[in-house]
């Protein structure tokens, strides 16, 4: 096999955990909410110039930076909650994603407002690794790891705790988990900061491997949502799964033709499969 | 004759005697005004039944492309051209509307269809760089006053040229308001498995409207591209153009025939409002206060303004009335999209 593909192809793995923990915190809000947030990379936006703001500009120590960075769109999460969705909870819910979508305008804009729309690195490039003759990016090897323990660490967050359950449970039958003691609008809250614990997570595995600039979401948003919606609205497996197939798309068609023809045919897949299977490929 | 048929001969003939009186710079604001008010518009004709479209770039970008593309490399006149680019995007709703109608996919799984449509185009027009200029844009040859190219550097022609296109698309919209199918797209709006069930052909009506509404669209692209004379897949197709086509025409109000014009007046004036008073030191200024206001407008004020004042004067509490009501059968919005006093 071709030593070049077999590399593109092992890349395309490796960015297919970002965007898996991504796609799993997307999914997470979906399926317990019933909410499509479209701001969701922006999140992840808001997030890496934080980080950006702290390690470059004030001088803060790297991980200190991603734990803040974190923590503040976790709050950006619940914010986004209780400003935006809350209000509208009982309307239509085309009306929410629309909604969210103002919230992209407005974090885009706000970006461009603060830092301009230049392209800023932290200045951090970690090592490339050889390893027979294949060449791997530790940056990416890293936040591929991070990606698996993050999404590990929510699994049994969801599997093992009350909480957890709770929010299982929502997913499952919103009415019936009201009569069984357990406050909605807590879980919700909950569940936003999760996500958005997942985005700034992503933010800081994204930081490494990227420069920022206020339009980043508009990079991957698109086809996280595409992820999304390929494994089944509110699937957390089926989304995980297809960020996999969805990088591998990518990572193939970049090597044989170009990045941008490459995602045209990841989006293409994505259209002709929601005509085959319109409620995910993975839907029961 | 009404007070309703004097104000809009009134409004014609202002905008007719207009160009004889601004400046050049106000031109420019006009016509912008009138060619995304008439693409807005495009997309309320379906946008306003509750199929809430995030693919109008695709169509926009292809009526801009495909003919500048067709005259630069065959020297094909705009007046075959832009046709054929309407062509080629009823084409692609057809392709990719079809399916959606009849395996019922809508609501959130059609807008997230639709928008990967948007990027699809994007994608390829950048892709194509060698023939299409990719991110750097596509500049069509200029051979200065032509009717044969559509070129005209004296604004007014252009003026003149948005005026009338304006005029269609409204002139649509009511044909469509006006009409037989109006009732059953209604039904369809509120429940489809309802609406099938008494025997509306819903994937016909459906389809019916999306092509209009992709046709008008690309033909407001191809006329925004003849008069720019510059295209870049940024500004004419993808996701950016396809939020901004469903906002302004929310914000204006989806449901009533100006809304989508107001949504262009207040989104266009506040940009350039904001620019004049802040400079280029504030880029992004204008799309932050944006921002806030849509969020503000989907929360508050889901029909828009035109679609409050509506309700305002008809005595009806605007309230919280669900903006699109297709899905779950939502209570349906009052049908008071029929201009007032009529």
């Amino acid at each position: 096999m071709d030593i070049y593909l077999l590399e593109a192809i092992i890349n395309g793995i490796l960015l297919g955990g970002v965007l898996a923990l991504l796609a799993l915190g997307l999914n997470l809000i979906f399926g317990v909410i019933d909410v499509v947030w479209i701001a969701y990379a922006d999140l992840v936006m808001c997030g890496m110039y934080l980080i950006y703001y702290l390690n470059a500009e004030l001088g803060w120590p790297l991980l200190l930076a991603c734990a803040v960075a974190i923590a503040w769109v976790a709050a950006l999460g619940v914010l986004v909650h209780v400003l935006i969705i809350a209000p509208i909870l009982g309307s239509a819910p085309i009306n929410q994603l629309l909604a969210t979508g103002g919230l992209l305008f407005f974090l885009q804009s706000f970006a461009t407002l603060l830092f301009g729309t230049d392209f800023r690195n932290i200045g951090v490039r970690l090592p490339i690794i050889e390893l027979g003759g294949i060449y791997i990016s530790s940056a990416r090897l890293l936040a591929f790891a991070v990606a698996g323990a993050g999404a590990t660490a929510l699994y049994f967050f969801l599997r093992r705790t009350f909480v957890g359950t709770a929010i299982r449970a929502i997913a499952q039958d919103r009415d019936i988990v009201g009569l069984m003691g357990v406050d909605q609008r807590q879980i919700y809250l909950v569940t936003s900061a999760i996500g958005g614990a997942l985005a700034g997570l992503a933010s800081c595995l994204l930081t490494l491997q990227y420069d920022v600039h206020p339009f980043i979401g508009n990079t991957f948003g698109p086809l996280l949502f595409m992820i999304c919606v390929l494994g089944g609205l509110g699937d957390m497996i089926g989304g995980f799964v297809a960020a996999f197939v969805m990088s591998q798309i990518i990572a193939i068609g970049a090597y044989y033709f170009s990045t941008e023809l490459a995602y045209v045919f990841a989006f293409t897949f994505f259209i002709v499969l929601m005509f085959v299977r319109p409620r995910g490929v993975f839907a029961r | 004759m009404t007070a309703q048929h004097l104000a809009i001969a009134a409004l014609a003939l202002a905008l007719v005697v207009l160009p004889h009186f601004v400046p050049p710079y106000f031109m420019h604001l006009l016509i912008q005004i009138l060619l995304w008010g008439f693409v807005y518009t495009s997309w309320s004709i379906m946008g306003r039944f509750g199929f809430v479209s995030l693919g109008h770039g695709a169509f926009m970008g292809v009526g801009a492309y495909v003919p500048a593309l067709l005259w630069n490399y065959a020297g094909l006149t705009p007046w075959i051209g832009i046709p054929i680019g309407i062509g080629f995007a009823v084409l692609l709703a057809l392709i990719v509307g079809y399916p959606c109608f009849r395996l019922k996919v809508v609501g959130h799984y059609f807008a997230l269809v639709t928008l990967a449509l948007s990027q699809v185009v994007m994608l390829s027009i950048v892709a194509a760089r060698d023939v299409t200029g990719g991110s750097l844009g596509f500049t069509p040859k200029a051979v200065g006053h032509s009717w044969f190219a559509l070129q005209f550097p004296e604004k007014v022609y252009f003026y003149g040229i948005s005026l009338v296109l304006w005029f269609g698309g409204l002139a649509v919209w009511y044909w469509i308001d006006r009409g037989i199918g109006r009732e059953a797209l209604d039904a369809i709006s509120e429940d489809e498995e309802a609406a099938a069930s008494i025997g509306i052909n819903v994937i016909r009506e459906k389809l019916r409207v999306t092509l209009i509404s992709a046709a008008l669209t690309a033909l407001g692209g191809a006329i925004y591209g003849q008069y720019m004379m510059y295209l870049n897949p940024e500004t004419v197709s993808g996701i950016a153009v396809s939020l901004q086509i469903v906002f302004a025409a929310i914000v204006g109000g989806a449901y009533a025939a100006l809304g989508p014009t107001v949504g262009a007046l207040l989104t266009i004036s506040l940009n350039e409002g904001l620019r004049v008073a802040f400079g280029t030191n504030f880029i992004g200024a204008a799309n932050t206060i944006y921002g806030i206001l849509l969020v503000l407008f989907i929360i508050f004020m889901p029909r828009g303004i035109v679609g409050t004042i509506q309700n305002a004067i008809k005595g009806r509490r605007p309230g919280k009335v669900a903006f699109y009501s297709a899905i779950r059968g939502a209570p349906s919005p009052p049908t008071d999209s029929r201009p007032i006093g009529s």
